[in-house]
């Protein structure tokens, strides 16, 4: 049994951290796991991926297209770019939240996300929307995002595990502070 | 043992830490940087750990050490060991007596370097043997197998990792603290027949040098480091030969056939002969998958011809695999394919997207540079002038719209690419921008030259107290070591006043005014003068409340972003519109704005 997973965002999202939090869940429940991201240069506003794979017999830590079995997409467009990633069947979840580039800016034009979703509409069989910005209102931080998404990938059931799994690990790691928000955002629907 | 989730990096650094490590320094450089830095997160203060000036001092470093019988570790990225390479080709024939790895990181692709050059040529060229780990397991025990060998044959060894080796993480097995290896270094032995290089050790090294790598070519034959996959039932008339990481893309092709003999090469240098021969024996063709140069491939062709096979080798030189850039699963998968002659699967059929926004790396929201380089554009409107960028952060003010890097070279080129330019173009205000760990890493001898000879140019050190690129490093103006010392600072207007330096300005770039009247008054002197940039990295300082935009002064004419690229201005409903989880409240943006419009609690001014 082997899991492909696929995040993908804007640097400063927090794809990394979510990226590592599912990986230590998985060493938790003995589950072999490579992972390979995004770092350096393409970090300051770039655009940033995490592959993920989980199971036995892993040779390489990426993947080829057509092979992940879930993508999270913590940005629009940056889960358009990644999705011929995607395995036939595989599943979407996205936040709706555009971010604008610099270069945009620049240039006047007013990207706002909503082509982008409709695309991943029509060409992804199981796509779930996330409202980010609306739920990290509710849940009191923009930081929460990352857990937000984490907690409706694992309610999808594409992983190998369920929210507590995650709940568990996230509380061995991250600051006591943050324990309760984090909890909040990981159950939030 | 136990098992850890680690990063290649890390991997490398807890395996040299098993292997009895004493000694680690280097210069930080992507995708090298955690190396050193893992080793430094777990040091009980029983190994020495430093980040050198550069990697020359490192390699000189270690090799001190590597001579007193330590074991000793350099790590640098793949151009890092051109600044450390005149030291490298002489050690080659002096030797060390305790084992001495050079960890020199590949970066295929380029994805963060100047160049796609291939480390497996240094290792032939400075004849080094060399290892190339094809996963982080594997990174972590090859490094403890280099250690062996280089105090086996004493001599230092190249341990050439590439990024996604480096950059990659996967749960594998690590020894207990109990299982390291320690090592207690006799101390120096004076024999200056051993350690002083001349003409006459050279010879004789040399006669050695051959020989030993004769054999070590048959000994990486027989060591189980370098191996042959294949159905041996089956008469194969097909090869592929690979190393790296293009070994692992090679395994997911060939998950569903075994129609093939594969080999894997981790020593590329010196190249195991005799195994490659029992690969070729019996096939027609071999295709060679690897990234950056074709040195299996090119090593195979030499084999072919030094024992007249008619085996046909393919792969980079015969376009087979493509010739620059990193390999992907989806490339390898592709070569091997057409080289099999199998179909090509896996992709699912989905229309093309609609045109995705780019997202190239920017300067930061509250990045100094940015404001450095506004006022030295802002004060040089209109002039003829030219201004040569260094590597660092700072390159990234090539970008629009401050468009303030007109060359970039390599580390601390600039200072003297602008002299050169200012030699054939008197008439031309030239400036050189540098960072402070690069001014100290390279560009301190080009300002002694720029002096000296008499140039006429404008040194800018963008001094923003740390090696920010590479994720905050210390360096000499930081005032901070690897062991956790606070000491002495070095600094750098000191420095520039003792090589000869008559005008020294340091000035906070984000006060706008006195920054562009410091830049006019300093590019109108003679000779080399110098501004210094100096305010904190906006990631290292804790952020001003963020600026806010006053709806009724706001035209909406967008000239804070087009003047400033800032990623903390956005459009929304077609006006400029403050992002506050970026915005740092520098303040620059509001010295900017002719109406007055953005405001707030400013950090400057």
């Amino acid at each position: 049994m082997q899991n492909n997973i696929l995040i993908c965002g804007v640097g400063g999202q927090g794809i990394v951290l979510t990226s590592k939090l599912i990986a230590a869940t998985a060493m938790r429940k003995n589950i072999p796991v490579m992972s390979a991201e995004t770092i350096g240069m393409a970090q300051k506003g770039g655009s940033v991926f995490s592959f993920l794979r989980l199971g036995d017999n892993l040779s390489s830590p990426m993947f080829g297209e057509g092979r992940a079995d879930i993508l999270i997409g913590f940005e629009p467009a940056e889960a358009v770019r990644m999705l011929p990633y995607l395995r036939d069947g595989g599943t979407v979840i996205v936040n709706t939240h555009a971010i604008m580039p610099v270069t945009a800016a620049l240039r006047g034009s007013s990207y706002t996300g909503t082509e982008m979703l409709d695309y991943l509409k029509e060409n992804t069989g199981n796509l779930i929307t996330v409202d980010g910005e609306e739920a990290c209102r509710e849940i009191g931080s923009p930081r929460a995002l990352n857990m937000i998404m984490l907690g409706a990938a694992v309610r999808s059931s594409v992983l190998p595990f369920g929210i507590e799994d995650i709940e568990e690990t996230m509380k061995i790691t991250v600051r006591p502070q943050f324990v309760e928000m984090n909890s909040r955002a990981l159950h939030f629907e | 043992m136990h098992k850890e989730f680690l990063m290649g990096n890390a991997a490398i650094a807890l395996g040299a830490l098993a292997a009895g490590l004493n000694v680690v320094s280097g210069y930080p450089g992507t995708p090298s940087t955690e190396v050193l830095e893992t080793v430094a997160k777990n040091n009980d203060g029983s190994r020495y750990v430093e980040w050198s000036v550069n990697e020359k001092a490192a390699l000189e470093l270690g090799a001190g050490a590597a001579y007193c019988g330590a074991r000793s570790m350099v790590t640098m990225k793949q151009v890092g060991l051109n600044v450390a390479s005149d030291p490298l080709m002489s050690l080659a024939y002096v030797g060390v007596k305790g084992g001495m790895v050079i960890v020199v990181a590949d970066d295929p692709g380029p994805i963060s370097s100047q160049t796609e050059q291939d480390t497996r040529h240094f290792a032939s060229f400075s004849k080094l043997p060399c290892f190339d780990p094809s996963s982080v397991q594997e990174a972590y025990n090859l490094i403890q197998i280099a250690f062996d060998y280089s105090e086996k044959y004493q001599t230092p060894v190249l341990f050439r990792p590439t990024t996604r080796v480096c950059h990659g993480y996967a749960s594998i097995n690590v020894k207990d603290n109990d299982e390291y290896y320690i090592n207690t270094p006799e101390g120096f032995v004076r024999d200056p027949s051993k350690w002083v290089i001349f003409p006459k050790l050279s010879y004789n090294a040399h006669i050695h040098i051959e020989s030993r790598n004769e054999e070590l070519s048959s000994v990486f034959s027989d060591s189980g480091l370098n191996l042959i996959y294949a159905e041996k039932s089956k008469q194969l008339r097909k090869g592929i030969a690979a190393n790296g990481i293009s070994y692992t893309y090679v395994k997911e092709a060939l998950q569903d056939t075994d129609s093939v003999r594969l080999m894997k090469v981790t020593t590329p240098y010196p190249f195991p002969e005799k195994l490659a021969l029992d690969f070729l024996n019996g096939l027609d063709e071999v295709l060679c998958v690897e990234e950056l140069d074709p040195v299996i491939e090119r090593n195979l062709i030499f084999v072919c011809g030094k024992y007249h096979l008619d085996t046909v080798i393919k792969g980079k030189l015969t376009r087979d695999v493509k010739t620059a850039g990193e390999n992907t699963c989806d490339s390898v998968r592709a070569d091997i394919s057409r080289f099999l002659g199998l179909e090509i699967s896996g992709k699912p059929d989905v229309p093309p997207p609609p045109e995705l926004p780019v997202r190239p790396p920017v300067l930061c929201a509250g990045c100094p540079h940015r404001a450095s380089f506004f006022a030295v554009k802002t004060a040089m409107k209109g002039r003829k002038s030219v201004f040569c960028g260094d590597i660092g952060c700072y390159t990234l003010g090539n970008a629009a719209p401050l468009d303030m890097v007109d060359t970039c070279l390599c580390m601390g080129a600039g200072v003297n690419i602008t002299q050169g330019i200012g030699k054939v173009e008197p008439d031309t205000e030239c400036f050189a921008f540098v960072g402070d760990s690069t001014f100290f890493a390279s560009a301190i001898t080009g300002a002694v030259n720029a002096v000296y000879n008499q140039a006429n140019m404008t040194l800018v050190i963008l001094d923003n107290s740390t090696t920010a690129m590479t994720g905050h490093q210390p360096h000499p103006g930081t005032g901070k070591t690897m062991m956790g010392q606070v000491v002495d600072k070095v600094d750098i207007e000191s420095v520039l006043r003792g090589i000869g330096l008559k005008t020294v300005v340091t000035v906070n770039p984000f006060k706008l005014g006195e920054a562009v009247e410091t830049v006019k008054r300093v590019a109108a002197e003679s000779g080399v003068k110098a501004i210094i940039f100096k305010s904190p990295c906006a990631v290292l300082i804790k952020n001003g409340k963020p600026a806010f935009i006053d709806e009724e002064k706001c035209t909406g004419c967008r000239h804070c972003i087009k003047a400033l690229g800032c990623p903390g201005i956005v459009i929304k409903e077609g006006k400029p519109f403050i992002e506050e989880s970026l915005c740092t409240g520098c303040g620059l943006c509001s010295q900017v704005c002719a109406f007055g419009a953005i405001g707030g609690e400013q950090n400057a001014e």
